[in-house]
């Protein structure tokens, strides 16, 4: 059988025009399943007393703490939940802390007054909509999570670049210098919770694992009703009727990180 | 062959020599014996038959890992219906309280040395 030139090239026009129809049909049939935008992930198998948010989000009321004592219990309600080594110094590991009107807004007026200037507002990661930590992560050990939007730590893939410290601008991640467990009140140590390894860095999770459970966060729980916690998303929620009633703001918002805790002043 | 007289009796002492491992075990009738494991007194069943887990725990526990921290699933469903949170410290652990005689005993004879337990905190049952 001989082929001639002519013979080849219809066959391969007619080979091309099929794959280029498949292609198409193809592409058709995915846009169409896929709907407008990407898919919202969806979490696996929960427990029924779990609770449920698109956006997980909190309001501090920073009126309601001005007993420095209050402040200790929501900070110890936190570390001690989660195991949190304590370490003075420039090594010191936290997930939640307080500090002053400077060090905790960029914009200063003068001439504030000093119950708000003297005020201790209680810093923690700010679980941002776009999170600088999570752009720079290389192992995306640190990730948004799609359906709740909490900014979570893989701990088992972090490798301790420290990136994510650099990137965060709100300082709100710790990293391991040392071993963690001899930092740690073994008598206190709750069993329920690991802890971390040396050269991992460590931050407040929003306390998923007590979602997970039906539980608030420990240092909501802990503050006698001065932090609410809620679904930003839901205009029925908790912080959102705080958020529509108070005047709040969030730190270094020009940033563009959308941080997703708000403070009423 | 060439220098056949060196080279036979030098292969044989190579050969002898490298499978050395093989048959000192079998002339020394030293047997593996798989470790007596503490098992939990009170439960009769493990979430998965007990052959499957002695083979597949590692696998498991991988993936329990990955759809826990990634994917947000937090139970798992046994095959008799039974629903379990997916921790190795607190669903594991709360049956197989003893590590040393658990966990070590198996890792330790065969020169396994996860690291689990520089983050995850062993159950008190040890002391």
């Amino acid at each position: 059988m001989s082929k001639t030139r002519r013979d080849f090239l219809k066959l391969a026009g007619a080979c091309a025009c099929t794959v280029a129809a498949s292609q198409l049909v193809g592409a058709n049939a995915h846009a169409a399943s896929a709907g407008h935008g990407p898919a919202v992930p969806q979490p696996g198998n929960q427990h029924e007393h779990a609770l449920h948010g698109t956006h997980w989000g909190m309001v501090i009321d920073t009126k309601r703490f001005t007993d420095p004592l209050l402040v200790q219990k929501c900070v110890d309600a936190c570390h001690l939940t989660h195991n949190v080594p304590k370490i003075d110094g420039p090594q010191e590991l936290k997930w939640i802390w307080p500090a002053n009107y400077l060090e905790t807004f960029t914009e200063h007026n003068h001439y504030l007054p000093d119950s708000v200037e003297q005020r201790s507002f209680l810093l923690l990661c700010n679980h941002c909509e776009n999170p600088p930590c999570v752009r720079v992560c290389p192992t995306k050990a640190t990730f948004k999570r799609g359906w709740d939007g909490i900014v979570q730590m893989d701990m088992h893939r972090c490798i301790g670049c420290r990136f994510c410290m650099a990137a965060c601008p709100y300082g709100a991640r710790s990293f391991n210098f040392h071993n963690p467990r001899p930092y740690i009140d073994e008598a206190k140590m709750n069993p329920a919770y690991p802890t971390r390894m040396r050269g991992v860095v460590e931050k407040c999770t929003f306390c998923v694992e007590r979602l997970a459970q039906g539980l608030m966060p420990a240092c909501v729980e802990a503050s006698d009703g001065a932090i609410l916690f809620g679904d930003l998303d839901d205009p029925a929620s908790t912080v959102r009727k705080a958020l529509a009633s108070k005047f709040t703001v969030r730190r270094k918002v020009s940033l563009g990180t959308e941080p997703s805790v708000y403070y009423i002043i | 062959m060439y220098n056949a007289k060196y080279i036979m009796p030098g292969l044989v002492i190579f050969l002898g020599l490298i499978t050395f491992p093989l048959w000192f075990n079998v002339l020394s009738c030293t047997r593996y014996e798989a470790p007596q494991l503490a098992l939990p007194e009170d439960q009769q069943e493990c979430i998965i038959d007990a052959k499957v887990m002695r083979a597949e725990h590692m696998t498991l526990l991988n993936d329990w890992r990955d759809k826990y921290v990634r994917d947000g699933e937090i139970t798992f469903t046994a095959a008799n219906g039974k629903i379990y949170d997916m921790s190795l410290m607190n669903t594991c652990m709360s049956c197989h309280t003893n590590k040393e005689q658990f966990c070590d005993s198996c890792h330790t004879k065969n020169s396994v040395y996860p690291y689990c337990w520089e983050c995850h905190i062993a159950p008190r049952g040890n002391q």
